[in-house]
Formats: structure tokens, sequence, C-alpha cells
């Protein structure tokens, strides 16, 4: 009996730390970027050392550009490949590029900033917007084939039977049946890949290199939010820290909103259930 | 009456297309990788891996104290972040059982920790983790226990212990959302059969779910450490970033991933870039087996089972 008392102890304990440190990254990402956050942080440019008032202007802008332009590449090959493996199962192609896909998926993502790198970057003779783009693109399309697949998975057969029997052609069946009735999973997925790369790091560091200014063209050196909280933390001077919270908190909010919509998303077709 | 099928087969080619584009991308990965490392792989061979040095310079370059570095950060992570996520596991399926609010909403926390980035995580650990674990766990040990090679070596905060420690908080949302799903599919006759021969709960959670479910909380675990392995933002910020070999928690180190973060803009000359992608092999089989192996433990374990409700 006592030590049933003491192992409850203990996984309360358990899951007193994690929230714990949920609760502490949030807040003090809160307490200590929110003095730093006003009008001017968010659309100057860092400028020179010397300059006092900096800002995330170039980042803000450079991490939207980069995160659409990896998401208008990925999302053809990831939605269109996750519904292949989920439509046409039987095929070897499906097969064997399904588990590229999850092979493509455990991929350390600084390995794939390395490959853009040696490809493009060094190619190109410069550190682009664009090569950052297409790193992220890469790391998104395994996020959003896979919850494709997943989500059209879910689709009762009857529905397409159904369809087929009616006599509707088999690509109308998935265009206009099953994908329409999966179109939440599909929302979902896409936008889980977006914040992924929203927040990723590492790749950018060899890609995209960060810019003190806005970035004229994609073919230029471009700047991301969590490429300035990286510069900013491993800098020397204690101000600068503090941009760097101010950063993350920004990141936090752009973080969070996205997983609101998601949420509203799935909340909206929760209530349309298929009565099959 | 004749259908024409033409549009079926523009659908199933367009998205086969799509298909083989992913194929594409990875014999372009596999290939990239494997042709711009064998420069390295010829002058070094396999002594590479245990080579432990590595100086641009005079262009010897070994991984050993990268894989050592990546080892040890990763198996610190399991340490401490196994018994919290299985803590948190059996909270949410045994002990919330009943409870289904409170139960969603531990699980949904702990999901929020995986959608924090990693960048952010590093920060923290940076500023607030890392000085707090100097002051208050490392000072005082290496002060009483200093002459374990364990406690060795002036603690500077920018160690091996916490970049464990922060990697820990990172692989919980996996490593208990996998075990959550693996307990659940431990059949309920298991816990009724300990509960008819009047065991207490923690005796039918000890002795007879968890046993059921070993092999597969030992597929969470390694996916898990695959996630450790890779992680290179966060520990970069706090491993200390120097090149060496040591037990100690206290000593600064280096990982596999964060070598790649750190030495690819001083990477200059053919071989120091092959030695470059030679380590991202190194890394990428790593992450390869680890997951491979995780996911034939979980599927293992989940196939064909109904999940308790």
């Amino acid at each position: 009996m006592l030590v049933d008392k003491i192992m409850s102890a203990l996984i309360i304990v358990a899951v007193a730390i994690a929230v714990i440190a949920l609760v502490a990254i949030l807040a003090d990402t809160v307490i200590q970027g929110l003095p730093v956050i006003n009008v001017d942080f968010l659309k100057n440019i860092p400028g020179p050392v010397t300059v006092p008032d900096r800002g995330i202007g170039p980042d803000i802008v450079g991490t939207f550009t980069m995160v659409g332009l990896a998401t208008l590449m990925s999302v053809p090959i990831g939605v269109g490949a996750g519904v292949f493996f989920s439509e046409w199962p039987e095929s070897r192609l499906s097969f064997i590029s399904s588990f590229t896909n999850d092979v493509l998926a455990e991929f350390p993502s600084m390995v794939i900033g390395i490959f853009v790198w040696v490809t493009l970057v060094i190619s190109m003779k410069t550190f682009s917007g664009l090569a950052g783009a297409v790193a992220l693109g890469i790391i998104m399309i395994p996020i959003i084939a896979r919850t494709t697949e997943e989500s059209l998975k879910i689709v009762p057969r009857t529905l397409r039977e159904a369809s087929i029997a009616l006599g509707v052609s088999r690509w109308k069946t998935v265009v206009r049946i099953v994908m329409s009735t999966g179109k939440a999973g599909l929302a979902t997925g896409i936008l889980l890949a977006i914040a992924r790369a929203a927040g990723e790091t590492a790749p950018l560091l060899v890609t995209a290199l960060g810019n003190s200014f806005f970035a004229k063209s994609i073919f230029e050196p471009t700047a991301a939010i969590p490429l300035f909280v990286f510069d900013y933390a491993i800098s020397p001077y204690a101000i600068w820290h503090s941009y760097a919270w101010g950063a993350a908190l920004v990141l936090i909010a752009i973080m969070l909103a996205l997983n609101l919509v998601v949420r509203l998303v799935i909340k909206r077709n929760v209530t349309t259930r298929a009565e099959i | 009456m004749r259908r024409r099928l033409g549009g079926d087969s523009f659908l199933r080619v367009t998205l086969a297309a799509a298909a083989v584009a992913i194929l594409i991308l990875m014999l372009a990965l596999a290939g990239v990788l494997i042709s711009k490392s064998t420069l390295s792989i010829s002058k070094f061979g396999i002594s590479f891996l245990w080579g432990s040095i590595w100086n641009a310079n005079t262009e010897i370059f070994g991984a050993l104290p990268f894989i050592f570095g990546t080892m040890y950060t990763s198996a610190l992570a399991l340490l401490f972040g196994l018994p919290i996520s299985l803590g948190v596991a059996i909270f949410i399926t045994e002990k919330a059982h009943n409870f289904p609010r409170i139960g969603n909403l531990i699980g949904t926390l702990v999901e929020l920790l995986a959608a924090v980035p990693s960048v952010i995580y590093g920060l923290w650990a940076l500023f607030v983790l890392s000085p707090f674990v100097k002051n208050y766990i490392e000072i005082p040990l290496h002060n009483s226990l200093g002459f374990i090679p364990l406690f060795a070596g002036t603690p500077f905060g920018l160690d091996f212990l916490n970049a464990g420690l922060i990697l820990a908080i990172m692989i919980i949302p996996t490593v208990s959302a996998i075990t959550r799903d693996i307990l659940n599919a431990v059949p309920n006759s298991q816990r009724e059969a300990m509960y008819a021969i009047g065991a207490t709960h923690w005796e039918v959670i000890w002795k007879s779910v968890l046993p059921y479910a070993r092999s597969g909380i030992f597929g969470a675990t390694i996916l898990g450490l695959g996630r450790a392995v890779g992680e290179t933002m966060a520990v970069t910020m706090v491993v200390g970033n120097q090149i060496k070999i040591s037990p100690s928690l206290f000593s600064g180190g280096y990982t596999l991933a964060s070598l790649l973060a750190n030495q690819v803009f001083e990477a200059s000359g053919k071989l120091f870039i092959s030695s470059i992608i030679e380590i991202c092999l190194v890394l990428f089989l790593l992450a390869f087996v680890i997951n491979v192996i995780a996911r034939f433990l979980i599927w293992r374990m989940t196939k064909g089972v109904h999940f308790r409700g």
C-alpha cells in the first residue's frame, strides 16, 4: 500500500515537471520579451552594431517570404503524393515512395540544410532566400504527405464505392468526394507543416544566412525570425539578449496563431460527420 | 456505356509524378551525401569514426568527439526524459482514466511542448535553465564530489549536463504520446485479472501493464533517442562547443549536429567540406537506423490491437 502511494506521488511529480517546464518556457518568453515589443521593433531594421533601436522587420518579412515560397513548392508534391498513397495503395510505386517519405521525415533538418548548401548555395555562389525556401520545402513535404494520406484513409470506403456505383469517374470521386471530405485533415497537415517551417533555424543557418536589412530579392541572404533569435542570443551584448527574447515572443505568437487556426479548422469539421 | 478514361489516367499520372518527385528528392539527397563524402572516406577510411582529432589547419578530421558528444547527451536525455514521459503517460492512461477532461488537459499541455521551436528551447536553456543548474546543482556537486570523474572540472554551465537536460524536455512530448498509445493498447483483461487477485493499482501497472507494453515502450524510447540525436539548435546553444571527450557532466562538448551548425562557415578546402558531408552521412545513418528499430518495435506491439477506450 505504501509503495502504491509513493509511486502515485512520483507520477504526479513527473507530470508536474513536464507542465512546469512548459509554463516556465512560455512565461519566461513573455516576461522577458514583452518589454521589448513595440511598433518600432516590429518594423525596424537591426542596423549597425552601434544603433540602439533594433527591429525585426526584415526577419518578419523574410520568414513570411521563405515559408510562403516553401509552402507553394511543397503543397503540390506533398498533397499529390499523399492522395496517391491513399487512393492507389496497391501500386508498387506507392509502397516504395511512402516508405521513402517516412525516411525523409526523419532526416535531421541540419542535414537537409547542408544538402541545399552543397547544391544551391555553392552553385549559385550566394546564400539566398530561395535556398532557404527550398530547404524548408523539403522539410515540409513529408509532413504534408503523411497527414494527407492519413486524413484521406479515414474517409469511409463506402463513400467511394457509392460514388463509383453512381457512375462518377474515378478522378471525380477522388477530387470531389474523397478530398472534399478529408479537407479539414488536409488543411491541418499543411498548417502544421507551415508551423514547423516557421520555427526551423538549423537549415536556414546555412542557406539563407540571415540579413540585417530587407532583402531586395530572393537571391540574396534573407533574414528570418528564428535566425534572429539565435544570432542575438549567442551575442555578447546583454541588451541584444533581450531583443532575442522579443523575437522569440513574436515567434511563439505566430506559432500560437497557427495552432489556433488548426483547432478552429478541426472543430468546424467535427460537426460534419459521414452518416455511413 | 463507355466512359472516357482520360481524366482518370491524367489524375493518376499527375499524382504518381508527385510520388516520383519524392523518390527523386531522396535519391538526390543520398547521392549528394555519398558522392561528396567519398574524398574524405578515401582519405581516412573507417578510422574516421574513431579519429579524435578535428583540426582544419592540419587537415586531419575524425568524428569520435562528436559521436561521443551525441551519444552522451542523448543518453542523458533518455535518463531524465524517460521517467518523466512514462509518468505522464501512466498518469493520463491509468490515473486519469476515469477523468477524461483532466487527462485531455494534461495531454494537450504536453503536446504544446512539441510546438515550441527548438531555438526557443535553446534560448530558455541558455538564459534560465543553465544558470539555475550551474548554481544550484553543478557547483554544489562539484564542491562536494568533485573527485569523482563524473563531477570533475569547474562547471561553467555550458556542458553535457545542460544539453542533456534540455534534450530530455524536448523528447517528452514524443515519448509520452507514443507510450500513451502503447498503454492504451494493453488489453483490459490484463488489468482485470490483476485486480481480481487483489493487486493495488501500482501493482497492476508495474506487474502486468508495463511488462506487457515493454517492447512498445522500448520502441517509444528509441524514437525519442532518434529525436535527440538529430537535434541541433537547442544543443548548440548550451553544449559548450568544445572538441573534447570527457566523462564529466560539467565538461563542454560537441555533438554531430552542432558541429554541422558551427563549422559549415569555417569549411574551406575540399577535404574539410568532404569531412563535413561525411559527418552528415554518419548523422543520417544514425538517425535512420534508430528510427527503423523504433518503428519495428512499436509496430510489433500495436498491430491488430483493439484500442482500449
